[in-house]
């Protein structure tokens, strides 16, 4: 019978929780590496016993760490992450140029197709990939010398590569994240990039649809339409049909655009998940209720999914990284919240249970489907 | 040329990634100071670099600390020889987090 793996990065380590295909009865192993924060876990979908794991914490800086068998054991691979050539500087919070400096690895995303290339998504902004299981990793500098990168400055949480997205055919074609620089594209494997963020408005920033400078929070994409993209800006919910070249935007009824996490229904393209939330200085939900909201239409009209979720005196965050979905016959929707409860719908939203309550803060939630 | 057996005292977290109990006995060949150790501790266990000191510059990081005797050596150059009750293993070099709350 199939089943699920959710890989869980929180403030304070790692959890694996696996269930069969009718997702109710889970076992939950960890805290892996107790202590450590742990940004972001996914597995390779070439070979879903591969998994990798970003490890860091403010005293001994970044690990990566990579396991062969499913999440049962783990050993530490590569962890230098060089600037390709003499970095220079992006945009400092004052406005004054700053150095490039590492600081820790936000994403990581397993190629399609071959389990031991990977790419991370780090702070300062940049992206790197290793293509030997994570033993050494080579800077994409490409991105980071556009011509703009000079002027990309930090969001609230730092100058961070947070999203990337591998179309699921050409393998020349990478789209990535950044907050506050905005969306990129490459089309030649990430030699070089173009700034996709024409349609985008922001009014944080001098002029508000500037080619970059956006805070753009998280991409998602459907597999079997590639050139649909959808967008959680800081505030906006943003749709583009030519893989980025125009976005416009999709907010509709939402009781506020404001949210982190964007994801799509395994099987529908046009059903959409976000989870708004108030404003971007109260990072929690609407009257204390946690609600994700789906659309149908691919955007402009959406629906309240509380089914299931607390309805008052809920005030947590769910963050960019920690919504995912499976491909089970019922699609299968998750997200973890900074009050660490993991949810878990199998109804595609309709109805959601928590598979975990009492984690620290969650920063990260991947599900793998296993056969 | 001098030697040392220098017992090195890890905090938790680089215990457990270096999957040790207890103290790291290291023998240093030549003069013992905090960069023949880090360089002998970081042979012996290549998972702790970069979480000591910066893998390409070899600063230490900002939030690790070096004390022995009851004093501070974090700030001291990397090629300062160790005192004498470290080198001779009386005493312990210990490796930690600084105090900064979380």
């Amino acid at each position: 019978m199939s089943g699920v793996r959710v890989l869980v990065g929180t403030r304070k380590g790692a959890f694996v929780l696996t269930a069969d295909g009718a997702r109710q009865d889970w076992d939950v192993s960890g805290p892996h590496f107790a202590g450590w924060e742990m940004y972001h876990l996914k597995g390779s979908p070439a070979d879903p016993d591969r998994l990798y794991a970003s490890q860091s914490s403010g005293w001994f800086g970044q690990l990566v760490q990579r396991s062969d068998d499913g999440g049962r054991t783990w050993e530490p691979v590569g962890n230098k992450f060089d600037y390709d050539g003499v970095p220079g500087t992006h945009q400092w919070y004052d406005g004054t140029p700053h150095p490039w400096e590492f600081a820790r690895v936000w994403h990581l995303e397993p190629s399609l197709t071959d389990p031991d290339t990977v790419y991370a998504g780090v702070e300062d902004a940049a992206l790197f990939r290793t293509t030997d299981g994570g033993q050494h990793w080579h800077e994409l500098s490409g991105l980071r010398d556009h011509d703009t990168g000079p002027s990309w400055q930090p969001g609230a949480g730092g100058l961070c590569l947070h999203t990337i997205m591998l179309h699921p055919s050409d393998p020349e074609r990478i789209f990535v994240a950044i907050s506050a620089a905005g969306a990129f594209r490459s089309d030649d494997a990430g030699k070089t990039w173009l700034p996709i963020n024409r349609g985008l408005q922001s009014e944080g920033i001098p002029d508000p649809d500037a080619e970059v400078g956006h805070c753009v929070h998280n991409l998602a994409m459907h597999p079997a339409r590639p050139d649909v993209l959808f967008m959680q800006k800081h505030w906006d919910v943003m749709r583009s049909d030519d893989a980025g070249g125009v976005w416009r935007e999709i907010s509709g009824n939402l009781p506020t655009d404001f949210g982190f996490p964007i994801d799509v229904h395994a099987h529908e393209p046009d059903t959409i998940y976000v989870v708004p939330i108030k404003s971007d200085s109260e990072h929690f939900p609407l009257d204390g209720k946690l609600q994700v909201w789906r659309s149908r239409t691919g955007g402009d009209e959406w629906e309240a999914l509380t089914n299931g979720l607390p309805q008052s005196n809920c005030y947590v965050n769910v963050l960019r990284d920690a919504m995912a979905v499976d491909s089970l016959d019922q699609c299968g929707v998750y997200f973890g919240t900074s009050g660490g409860q993991v949810y878990a719908s199998t109804d595609s939203g309709d109805s959601w249970a928590p598979i975990v309550r009492d984690l620290p803060p969650v920063l990260s939630v991947e599900v793998q489907t296993l056969p | 040329m001098s030697s040392a057996l220098i017992r090195v005292h890890l905090p938790t977290h680089l215990r457990a990634l270096a999957r040790v109990d207890g103290e790291v006995e290291l023998d240093i060949d030549g003069e013992a100071t905090t960069q023949a150790v880090l360089d002998a501790l970081e042979d012996r266990f290549p998972q702790l670099r970069g979480t000591i000191r910066d893998q390409s510059t070899g600063k230490r990081r900002a939030f690790v600390r070096f004390f022995a005797c009851e004093e501070d050596l974090s700030h001291q150059t990397p090629d300062t020889p160790l005192p004498t009750p470290v080198t001779e293993g009386s005493k312990s070099l210990l490796i930690g987090g600084a105090m900064a709350g979380g």
